[in-house]
């Protein structure tokens, strides 16, 4: 039987390596086979917001193609595809009322809109749970 | 006897929180849970061969299995031999200890 695992978010995007590990492991559980729940929380919502953008970097010298800035908002549509090629799914919620403070509404499609109670049924319905929270 | 798998993601230079997490991790073993503490980010800095892992040692003196995120030794350019017994994981470490119903916390 599939499992599912849960991680609460809480950080901001281009701010703290905590980011880069939690997607990490989003994408350890989904190449071991798990169903992944995220729920985003507080800065986290930005996370998947469509609306980032790779730039130029005038230091480098290099154009926007050139440098090749990755956004989180690439690598959650990368991992839902990689958790759908396996048949598997990651459920990735946004905080609505964190969206609303941070006028962050527009995120990649995959992603959804839910409240903290969401985060409840996520951790009653998973084999585990992690918070990564913010210090 | 329960499972535990603590995660310090900062070095103790960084936060006096950190060897107070080390000592949770100590105090743990210490009532006979089984306890791993993985270091990831740049909670890996005290494994490095000269750095001060005095606190490290003493949490795994007291049966704490330790362990560090392979990745996060490379980026940083940190190898072996690793202070206090560390040995290298990689993240899936942390899902499989998830899968295995331990109970995870990060710090």
């Amino acid at each position: 039987m599939t499992q599912t695992l849960t991680f609460l978010l809480m950080d901001p995007p281009y701010e703290n390596a905590r980011t880069t590990t939690a997607l990490r492991l989003v994408d350890a559980a989904i190449r071991k086979g798990c169903n992944v729940n995220v729920f985003a929380y507080e800065g986290a919502v930005y996370l998947p917001f469509a609306k980032q953008q790779p730039h130029a970097n005038a230091v480098h010298g290099s154009d926007a193609a050139q440098e090749d800035h990755p956004n989180p908002k690439d690598w959650i549509a990368a991992l839902t595809a990689a958790a759908q090629s396996k048949g598997l799914k990651l459920d990735w919620v946004n905080c609505g009322l964190c969206v609303d403070e941070r006028g962050a509404a527009e995120c990649i499609p995959s992603v959804r809109r839910g409240s903290p109670a969401d985060f409840l049924k996520f951790v009653d319905a998973s084999a585990n749970t992690l918070v990564i929270p913010t210090r | 006897m329960n499972r535990y798998l603590l995660i310090e993601s900062r070095e103790p230079a960084e936060s006096a929180s950190v060897v107070e997490h080390y000592e949770l991790a100590g105090e743990l073993a210490k009532r006979g849970n089984d306890v791993s503490l993985f270091l990831v980010q740049n909670g890996v800095l005290p494994v490095r061969q000269g750095a001060l892992a005095d606190a490290l040692a003493k949490a795994t003196a007291r049966g704490v299995k330790l362990f560090a995120d392979e990745f996060s030794l490379r980026e940083r350019g940190i190898e072996a031999p690793f202070a206090a017994g560390a040995k290298p994981e990689p993240i899936d470490f942390v899902v499989e200890r998830m899968l295995d119903g331990t109970k995870v916390i990060w710090h």
